[in-house]
């Protein structure tokens, strides 16, 4: 037994020292197989953060292998045997118990410093710069840009290379928004307003979801936000601000497409190459969908607060349910048909549709892009 | 009368005979015993919380499982959370506060043994209570800390949080009525020659950490009365649309809630601050530097609850005041890393299972405190909190630290208490799965937590890189189940045997070794007297090998009487609490009649002859 503790105590000494160095870099791995990583940040914000986070990780890491390794070596080289002759007394040493007072407070102090600037940094809302109203809800994001009087949910498009600031609240109870390559962290209150800015240096897909605990689905409340280019953005705002053009067009997607070059291009507008039963269907779908309209919208200028998310863009969206599903026309339908199924304890009820009426709404909808 | 010296056990007269029976456990006002009921209540309660924390791990073994419904995951993390903190580490601490702060000192009993009584009879209904919602499907889902306003009744209408609101009101109760009588005993109840800097380290440590119960356990009671003014009155202390402000119950809950880490953890601190010396055979390494940093972190304790809240936009003047004073821990607890160091440096280390799991809570609180320095930067915690690599935080630094130290205390002290030795090579296994297993589980965390995993989410989509740490941690929690079972099997295979263990088989520095074990009634047959920091190390010193202490008759010795009204009045405060909840279902007639109860049970408690 002895023996085999000891040999196993050996091995101990070495395994760390080879597999922790490989093990970490392993785990820190790519934004490729981690795309919701705070250790790959796309922003100036989120790599300004990274910075003071390694500098405390180089110090913590020395610290680690110092005071583990005096640990380790104390274990190794003060093993004694029940008969050996009593060591020492010693009961203190005060100037090595002042140097190891010093040298910890020293190292702090420099690690404050940098922690000082950038926490007056992340609160320094710049001017000149995108505004966005982030409005959590239980469990869904609402997304507002108040500089174009147009609303989404879910899914937040924001161009490349543009400052955006984020001004946050929740509708209901608190929620935290976390976009760890893009923006990190805040809480959002009720009554209080809080900022977060950031600058995305790549364009693509960027996965956040909510990070304070708010209830059944808190683990079912995620967003994504795509980073675009200013035209594609541009195109994106226009697109949103056509929903609104025709009241009416909400309940008839049947209606010919308007000749605004805008609307046509980013609506993807589905009615000339549809078939006939397709169209039928869409039809359907598009007098059912009357009965949603207490608590959604298709108007994305619409200034109503609904109780669900606004679809004005539905069809165009990536996912569903708050980044739940993926936006399939089957998932779609059977989210409308019994979203408690998918997704248990949310608002929307079932309503009591057949499969073909839901899958006729999810037609109507995925019109809407 | 006392004209035969009585020095054999069966000679003893009955009134110190060892009693047996449950009438005897029911009635009980030693603190020994009391002591062991809080061990094996407590570790009952641990061992749920083992379990509910499995559910959660099988549920995240995989991406989108639906082994759990999301209702029952949030009860069962708002029930580990809260098990854990309050009904096994805390209880935990207290069967040793219980047992050996008056063995430590020389005293006979703590200064009010019914009130010892009482603190732990309303622990148990509180717990019972606690987990009893489980039965009405009911059991707390807003997360231990039960951030406002999601705990209000437009939010969460059920039950759920009226149990959790309750429950802990009652178990606060139990922590402040211990915390009078510890903090009491140990101001006069010293044995003569024991100043304060000649007092044991555990001891100093719980008495540092009663003074933080007295002053942190107030402010959690005023958040939940303000809580429970909102749900059963119609106040509207933090709901918002009412002009009541949630954040109002952040800062009251982490006033609280910061002291509380120091809670847990300061009574680690002492064992270990034990168990490093006696098996190094060297006294402890800067004995007043360890007093005044154990102080030191106490103070600061209070001055650092917002260090929990930089995602809630303070401003950058409260981060910055928050963070530094935060950092500023790190000395005093780097301090105290470095004084066990020194102390185990030079000595002749006897590597004993008690020893083995001191020196892994202090590699594995190394690991804590580092991790713990990182996100008191608010930059770095703006990513970090809520996130996975909090879970690891705060599980080093209180199973890695924690629930090793009370682990190396139960080994180290598990002789006294019970006269029999737990064996030597099952502690050993126990010791290398239990370690293995514990960073297998927690480690991969860290990882989990900076690539985006938020806490407290029933799921996780596949894609997101979480799928293979988190069937590590799962295998790791399953791992370390199997450790507490051959902890089990360790404590079952002790209890057969013979109870042979010396009175003082570590070669002990304190006063607990100086008497039988386990201790009689009246634990000392003289009082002792001391003159140095290790007396029983002195006394060997000067006379060599001690004889093996004898039990005695005790004759002339005054110990109080057993006494059933502890347990009366605590059943009439839970029932005061609980009738509260009930008045929607009961009315105000059983509150009324809970309070005569309890009125009625002090009464005769106070005329109670002893």
């Amino acid at each position: 037994m002895a023996l085999w503790t000891r040999v196993a105590c050996r091995l101990r000494r070495w395994v760390p020292a080879v597999l922790i160095p490989l093990a970490a870099a392993a785990c820190i791995g790519t934004s490729a197989q981690f795309p919701q990583s705070t250790l790959h940040p796309k922003s100036d914000f989120t790599r300004m953060l990274d910075g003071v986070l390694m500098n405390t990780v180089w110090a913590a890491f020395a610290v680690f292998i110092l005071v583990e390794g005096a640990l380790v070596w104390i274990i190794f080289r003060y093993r004694g045997k029940p008969d050996d002759p009593e060591p020492r007394q010693v009961h203190g040493n005060t100037a090595l118990e002042i140097l190891w007072t010093a040298i910890p407070a020293l190292l702090l102090a420099l690690i404050s410093v940098p922690t000082v600037k950038v926490i007056f940094q992340t609160y320094e809302v710049p001017k000149d710069a995108l505004n966005i109203e982030v409005i959590g809800h239980q469990w869904w994001w609402e997304f507002r840009y108040p500089d174009y009087g147009v609303r989404t949910a879910n899914e937040l498009h924001v161009p490349v290379g543009k400052k955006v600031v984020l001004k946050m609240k929740t509708a209901d109870v608190l929620h935290s928004f976390w976009s760890p390559e893009l923006a990190a962290k805040r809480d959002l209150f009720p009554n209080h307003t809080n900022t977060l800015w950031f600058t995305a240096d790549s364009t693509g897909y960027f996965s956040g979801q909510c990070a304070e605990f708010c209830g059944t689905q808190h683990g079912r409340m995620a967003f994504e936000i795509k980073s675009t280019s200013p035209e594609e953005f541009d195109a994106y705002i226009a697109g949103l601000k056509a929903t609104g053009v025709k009241p009416a067009a909400d309940s008839s997607a049947a209606a010919p497409a308007s000749t605004e070059p805008t609307r046509v291009s980013t609506l993807a507008a589905a009615a000339p190459q549809v078939n006939p039963a397709e169209q039928a269907a869409v039809d359907s779908g598009a007098k059912i969908f009357r009965m949603c309209s207490s608590c959604h919208t298709l108007d994305a200028t619409s200034t109503t607060n609904f109780i669900g998310p606004n679809l004005a863009n539905i069809g165009s969206r990536r996912y569903l349910a708050a980044r739940t599903i993926l936006n399939t026309e089957a998932n779609l339908a059977s989210w409308i048909y019994d979203p408690q199924a998918i997704k248990h304890g949310v608002i929307m009820q079932r309503l009591g549709l057949t499969h073909e009426q839901a899958t006729m709404v999810a037609k109507y909808l995925r019109t809407h892009r | 009368m006392a004209t035969s010296a009585v020095s054999h056990a069966d000679q003893i007269p009955s009134v110190y005979a060892e009693k047996r029976g449950i009438w005897s456990w029911i009635t009980t006002v030693d603190h020994k015993r009391i002591g062991i009921l809080y061990g094996a209540t407590a570790f009952t309660f641990f061992l749920m919380g083992g379990i509910e924390a499995l559910l959660i791990r099988w549920q995240l073994a995989r991406p989108d499982n639906t082994f759990v419904t999301p209702e029952f995951y949030n009860e069962l993390f708002t029930m580990h959370g809260t098990t854990m903190i309050f009904l096994a580490v805390m209880p935990l601490s207290a069967t040793f506060f219980n047992y050996f702060i008056p063995l430590q000192l020389g005293a006979r009993d703590v200064a009010f043994p019914r009130l010892n009584a009482f603190s732990y009879w309303v622990f148990l209904l509180g717990g019972l209570w606690l987990n009893s919602s489980f039965l009405f499907h009911a059991a707390p889902n807003a997360g231990w800390f039960g951030y406002a306003n999601l705990t209000s009744t437009q939010y969460s209408p059920g039950l759920n949080i009226d149990f959790w609101m309750i429950g802990l009101q009652i178990l606060g109760v139990s922590s402040l009525a211990a915390a009078v009588n510890f903090f009491t005993t140990v101001v006069n109840l010293r044995a003569k020659g024991m100043k304060l800097m000649r007092m044991p380290m555990f001891t100093w440590m719980s008495f540092i950490t009663q003074v933080l119960l007295l002053l942190a356990f107030p402010v959690i009671t005023v958040a939940l009365i303000l809580l429970m003014f909102d749900r059963f009155f119609g106040t509207h202390f933090y709901i918002p649309a009412a002009g009541g402000d949630p954040i109002l119950w952040q800062h009251l809950f982490w006033i609280f809630g910061h002291p509380e880490v120091y809670i847990l953890i300061l009574p680690a601190f002492g064992i270990v601050s034990e168990v490093l010396p006696v098996f190094s055979r060297k006294p402890l390494f800067g004995y007043a530097a360890m007093v005044f940093s154990g102080i030191f972190i106490a103070f600061l304790g209070f001055g650092v609850w917002a260090h929990h809240m930089f995602a809630t936009g303070m401003g950058p003047i409260a981060d910055t005041m928050f963070s530094m004073t935060t950092m500023l821990i790190a000395i005093p607890t780097g301090v105290k890393i470095f004084n066990w160091l020194g102390t185990a440096a030079g000595g002749s280390l006897q590597m004993k299972t008690p020893m083995y799991f001191s020196l892994a809570f202090i590699a594995m609180f190394i690991i804590g405190g580092l991790s713990g320095v990182m996100h008191a930067s608010p930059p770095a915690d703006l990513q970090q909190t809520d996130s996975y690599f909090i879970v690891a935080h705060i599980h080093y630094v209180l199973f890695g630290g924690s629930i090793f130290a009370l682990t190396s205390g139960a080994y180290y002290w598990w002789p006294k208490m019970f006269g029999r030795m737990l064996n030597e090579t099952i502690g050993k296994v126990h010791f290398w799965l239990m370690f293995i297993a514990f960073n297998l589980t927690f480690f991969p965390m860290h990882f989990v937590g900076l690539h985006g995993m938020p806490r407290r989410v029933y799921t996780y989509p596949a894609g997101l890189g979480f799928e293979t740490m988190n069937m590590l941690e799962t295998a790791g929690a399953f791992l370390l189940a199997l450790s507490q079972a051959v902890f089990i099997y360790n404590i079952i295979k002790a209890w057969r045997g013979p109870r042979n263990a010396p009175a003082d088989p570590w070669n002990g520095a304190t006063l607990e070794w100086a008497t039988t074990s386990p201790p009689q009634e009246f634990n000392f047959a003289v009082e002792p007297e001391v003159h140095s920091r290790d007396p029983l190390w002195e006394r060997k010193r000067q006379e060599g090998r001690l004889p093996e202490p004898q039990r005695v008759s005790g004759q002339g010795i005054h110990m109080p009487r057993p006494s059933f009204w502890p347990l009366l009045t605590a059943t009439g405060v839970a029932g005061i609490f609980i009738s509260m909840m009930m008045i929607p279902y009961l009315g105000w007639w059983f509150v009324v009649a809970m309070v005569l109860w309890f009125l009625f049970s002090v009464f005769n408690w106070v005329f109670e002859p002893v």
